[in-house]
């Protein structure tokens, strides 16, 4: 509900706003790279049966252990490059671009 | 080392690979191609696990409480009781507290004159390692400690806090490491343990540790230092100098060879077959000397 909440949240800001889905799978981010606007929320599943997390590199967002079958969304407020690791496999690498939102008239 | 010294040294009875160790280094055999005589100097003994994973739940192993439980079984049928069993990380799958307080309770009934444990990545996924410092850290849940049992001075590292590449000892750890060693006398054994190999497996899978070298130059002065690492979930060995690495199996699941697959993982194997990967280790010292055996013993049943 936190999750439904936050996206209807986010999309009433802003009309590019969406949400992105990432699968975790076979020791990879299976999308090393997107980029979404700022206020979109991006969810991570973990499909292997090895836990993964989902850590930035600069450790300012951390979803702890996912088991498989695990879901973690984190909103990306704040436009800018993120970069992030599994914290249990720190060669699995991903990229989160976050562009500014054109305000429309 | 050549081979009349490796007959010297090397006479032992059970199943498995078996190795032989001198301060000259190490060779290891299939036991099957051997005809072993027992050692009949006084020996005293330690065993190692690792990677139990309690809380896995896949297709490599669909029961890590009972592989683990056969562990622990083989360990309680030792001829005479290990004077410590030390379990070298990933005792957990999650570090989830039911499947910490599974694995205490489990680690409870092994036989054995004291337990220690140092962590895998796996047992510090959540929380740097609190839960697992509060419940096996030495003393005030300690990070890394020493101690003096079966005959070597043995070293319980840490090296999967704050991981970004290979594993990482950290500055704070090397100094006490430092200090610790300082106070040993070169002819003392010494014994290291910690989760993910000290030394270079295969740094693409992240199997090394980044700061390995300083501690190795530490250990260097010393004329027998045996190095046991968890992790990688497979036997392996290496001799540098007057050090010998060993890599432990798992009593979980086994792992790909390194770089015999895209990734590392659990390795699901034939039904019949894992039990053959799985097993526990005893690394016996020769008192009095340098001669260590360390004796790798799969969970499959013997004929």
């Amino acid at each position: 509900m936190k999750l439904l909440l936050a996206l209807a949240l986010a999309a009433s800001m802003t009309a590019s706003a969406t949400a992105a889905k990432v699968e975790i799978k076979d020791y990879a981010f299976q999308k090393p790279s997107i980029t979404i606007a700022a206020g979109s929320t991006v969810s991570w599943t973990n499909q292997d049966d090895d836990p993964h997390t989902v850590v930035a590199d600069d450790k300012s967002f951390d979803s702890m252990g996912l088991g498989q079958g695990d879901v973690w969304s984190h909103t990306f407020t704040k436009p800018g490059t993120y970069h992030y690791h599994c914290g249990v496999h720190p060669f699995m690498k991903g990229t989160i671009v976050v562009t500014a939102v054109t305000k429309h008239v | 080392m050549k081979r009349d010294e490796f007959l010297e040294c090397m006479a032992w009875g059970g199943t498995g690979v078996v190795y032989g160790l001198t301060n000259h280094g190490l060779i290891g055999r299939s036991l099957a191609d051997a005809s072993v005589k027992p050692l009949s100097a006084a020996t005293r003994t330690f065993v190692q696990i690792s990677d139990s994973h309690i809380g896995f739940n896949g297709k490599a192993n669909d029961d890590v409480i009972a592989t683990f439980q056969q562990a622990i079984d083989k360990i309680n049928a030792l001829p005479v009781a290990p004077e410590f069993v030390i379990h070298t990380g990933d005792l957990t799958h999650l570090s989830k507290p039911d499947q910490l307080d599974t694995v205490k309770q489990m680690l409870g009934t092994i036989k054995t004159g004291a337990f220690y444990a140092v962590p895998g990545e796996h047992d510090v996924i959540n929380d740097n390692g609190d839960q697992f410092f509060k419940l096996f850290g030495r003393g005030n849940s300690q990070r890394w400690f020493s101690f003096d049992a079966a005959g070597v001075h043995s070293l319980a590292l840490t090296n999967v806090v704050g991981i970004t590449k290979g594993g990482i000892l950290g500055r704070d750890q090397l100094e006490w490491a430092r200090a610790d060693l300082a106070k040993q006398s070169p002819d003392t054994p010494i014994a290291v343990m910690a989760h993910i190999p000290l030394y270079a497996v295969y740094p693409d899978w992240g199997w090394t540790t980044d700061d390995q070298s300083e501690l190795l130059d530490m250990l260097r002065r010393f004329d027998s230092v045996t190095v046991l690492n968890g992790h990688i979930h497979q036997v392996l060995s290496k001799t540098d100098g007057k050090i010998t690495f060993y890599t432990a199996a798992s009593t979980a699941f086994p792992q790909p060879a390194p770089g015999s697959a895209p990734k590392p993982g659990p390795l699901t194997v034939p039904a019949g077959e894992l039990a053959k990967l799985l097993g526990i280790r005893t690394v016996n010292i020769v008192e009095g000397s340098h001669q260590i055996a360390v004796v790798d013993e799969s969970l499959a049943k013997q004929n």
